[in-house]
């Protein structure tokens, strides 16, 4: 039995292994957007009695997804003439690529993260802005006006979501007194069920993070009744795929792990008792299914604000509201409570 | 600080206030999901405000009023079922009660009763169709699906009728072209309880969710003396605080023997005239429960003579379209074909108006105003 054990402790000291684990996580993580996009068409067509996503392949329409993505590769490659062509064709890179860095700092358990970065939230907060050029670049280079109103949308939106969004996570990493994703979990011990102190910040970050991977009631600058999904009106096929759908997949699996982390103690179980280390990523992935399934609701009941609504109450509700919030947290910090 | 003349900071900041940024035209159709069909406006954008919305009609247009010339009164009805082709039946009933007057034939009551009946089922789908599609331009795609499931029932009953979906070509000059089939009242009994069961539902989806009231209260208000003068009719002049239902105003068929109400609108906003919609359907619903409930037994086809051949001479007959007054000016030169029919569409006469409420607002509350001034591309174009 020692030597057992002793030659664990050997193997998860070698390197390649460490990096195996690491690696592990994107393997968790990237075909992920696969099982929330499939998820996704279920909850819809449970919400909505829709017939159609329920149907291919049998039972409880397992074959959808495939269907889909059947037909995104069969469809034309189509690039206008106008468009700038090197541009256009970044773009799908662009706005996958900012969401998926985030990855890097979500820690699924203690040691089952690929980087703890010193700046991990500041980290995972600036790279899930990277997106928003990607549209922007989207915008300008399809030579569209449709697009180009979206990408003017996207950018005016980041403005508004983005100042409520750093500020409420500022409020957990008072609370922590790092920026470290593993300590800021850590630091919710002991854990019941919700980091309690930060309940107002909870509420202005996912208000703020619908607002950033652009879903409903916050999808104005893609808004297909308005302005024709926007900066995306003229891709088609694979890019359009990837450039919006994986995009904000990505996005929103990214925010709903960054939520889970800051709020819901991450990969700490609901019941102190409960902690035993090889169930914590389980405890991770549920929290995280359980945001994006609340996502999902809010985006198939309600209908889409004005853009100039967002911003209203982005600078009027949201950035006081989370001004109010650091300050109570910063109250909060003298007494022993945190 | 003293105030600094304005000529000052004009001449400094480089022409604030002065300066006159550059207008985008922008083209939204023909082919736009809020169009629904080829209607094509072009709006002249400053940043997202309108400055001026045109509507350009025509991308449609069949010849309808050519087109019935050319045909016998009994074909006339099938054409021109095509015009507004979310209600049939609805468009066909005005052009058989002008040849029965002309005519002088007696439509036995039965065939005034399922008149009434499929009249306002069709109403009925039609609503149902507007409350979908305009949550779905506001962003909202769960009470379309909603929609399409009351909806189904219903058009289940008009296929079992009449053997189509959309085209129904039912009513005859003389009343109707078949008796309704075994079954048919329970299957339309259960439709209109589903109806009722479920419109609390979209009224709670659409008219009591806070987003959807900060997208159309006070969005798109219609005047009412404004409406009147470019003769805007049905939902939405109703929404807009006038009592005017040619079911009321100029009873035909029977409509004078049922009891419901005309709701109406207070403001006269997108909020007013969608809520005018759905209590529409409410009354629709009382109307087909009473008539099943006095349907009398009997034929449902009045004694016509085989070849309609029209006396000299001219009448103007009117219906209550689900989307406004549907009128035929039918002239009559004595020949088994109309002389001339001229043709006056609710979308039409609807859709004059938007250019006055595109002025100023964004371009979200275009598709707010487009989509609650329920309007069918082919009833504007004919």
């Amino acid at each position: 039995m020692p030597d057992l054990l002793h030659l664990l402790e050997t193997l998860l000291a070698n390197p390649w292994v460490i990096l195996g684990i690491k690696l592990s996580v994107l393997l968790i993580l990237l075909p992920a957007t696969l099982v929330v996009g499939y998820v996704e068409l279920k909850v819809m067509a449970h919400i909505q009695h829709r017939l159609g996503p329920m149907y291919p392949g049998g039972f409880h329409g397992w074959a959808q997804t495939l269907a889909d993505g059947i037909k995104f590769i069969q469809k034309e490659d189509i690039i206008p003439r106008a468009a700038d062509r090197m541009v256009f064709a970044a773009v799908p890179f662009l706005t996958m690529m900012g969401a998926a860095l985030a990855f890097v700092v979500i820690p699924v358990g203690p040691q089952w993260i690929i980087e703890d970065l010193e700046v991990g939230i500041f980290y995972a907060l600036a790279v899930s802005s990277i997106g928003v050029i990607g549209v922007l670049m989207a915008g300008w280079a399809s030579a569209n006006k449709y697009s180009l109103v979206g990408a003017l949308r996207m950018a005016g939106q980041l403005i508004a979501y983005e100042l409520p969004l750093v500020l409420a996570a500022a409020a957990v990493v008072m609370q922590a007194g790092s920026m470290s994703m593993v300590d800021i979990v850590e630091s919710q011990r002991p854990f019941w069920l919700f980091n309690w102190p930060q309940g107002l910040s909870f509420v202005i970050f996912m208000i703020a993070a619908t607002a950033e991977v652009v879903r409903p009631p916050f999808d104005m600058p893609i808004a297909e009744a308005e302005i024709i999904t926007g900066a995306f009106t003229e891709y088609s096929g694979m890019r359009f795929a990837f450039g919006l759908f994986a995009a904000e997949y990505i996005a929103f699996i990214a925010l709903s792990a960054l939520a889970t982390t800051l709020f819901l103690g991450g990969y700490l179980p609901p019941i102190p008792a409960l902690d035993w280390e090889p169930l914590r990523p389980l405890w991770f992935l549920l929290k995280t299914s359980s945001i994006l399934f609340v996502l999902m609701w809010v985006r198939w009941t309600y209908p889409r604000l004005r853009e100039d609504q967002l911003q209203r109450f982005a600078w009027k509700v949201l950035v006081p509201l989370s001004l109010a919030n650091i300050f109570f947290v910063g109250a909060l910090k003298l007494t022993p409570i945190i | 600080m003293a105030k600094v003349p304005d000529e000052l900071t004009r001449a400094r900041v480089t022409g604030a206030g002065t300066l006159r940024t550059e207008e985008m035209i922008l083209n939204v159709g023909p082919q736009h999901p809020a169009t629904h069909g080829v209607l094509r406006v072009i709006v002249t954008l400053d940043g997202e405000r309108i400055v001026e919305g045109e509507p350009v009609i025509g991308y449609m247009h069949r010849g309808h009023e050519k087109l019935v010339e050319q045909r016998d009164f009994r074909q006339i009805t099938n054409l021109l079922s095509r015009m507004d082709w979310l209600s049939g039946i609805n468009n066909e009933i005005p052009a058989s009660i002008a040849v029965e007057k002309l005519m002088e034939l007696e439509v036995p009551p039965r065939a005034q009763y399922l008149r009434v009946i499929l009249a306002e089922i069709n109403r009925i789908l039609n609503h149902l169709m507007f409350t979908g599609s305009f949550g779905l331009e506001l962003g909202a795609s769960t009470p379309v699906m909603y929609a399409f499931r009351e909806r189904e029932l219903l058009q289940e009953a008009m296929e079992m009728v009449t053997g189509g979906r959309m085209h129904f070509g039912f009513i005859r000059p003389g009343g109707l072209k078949e008796d309704v089939p075994r079954g048919f009242v329970e299957t339309v009994l259960k439709g209109i309880r589903q109806l009722i069961k479920y419109i609390p539902d979209y009224e709670n989806l659409l008219l009591g969710n806070e987003i959807f009231k900060q997208r159309t209260v006070d969005v798109g208000i219609l005047d009412p003396d404004l409406a009147l003068e470019y003769g805007v009719s049905g939902p939405i002049l109703r929404g807009s605080g006038v009592p005017y239902d040619v079911r009321r105003a100029d009873p035909y068929l029977i409509y004078d023997e049922f009891d419901f109400d005309i709701p109406v609108g207070a403001k006269g906003d997108a909020f007013d005239r969608f809520w005018v919609l759905i209590q529409e359907m409410r009354e629709s619903a009382r109307i087909i429960e009473q008539a099943l409930e006095g349907l009398p037994a009997g034929s449902h086809l009045g004694q016509v003579p085989k070849r309609l051949t029209l006396p000299e001479g001219e009448i103007y007959s009117r219906a209550e379209n689900p989307l406004g007054e549907l009128g035929y000016y039918l002239i009559s030169n004595g020949e088994a074909k109309p002389y001339r029919m001229k043709i006056r569409t609710p979308s039409f006469s609807n859709v004059s108006v938007v250019p006055h409420l595109l002025r100023g607002i964004y371009v979200p509350d275009m598709i707010a105003i487009l989509g609650s001034m329920f309007f069918v591309v082919g009833d504007i174009d004919r």
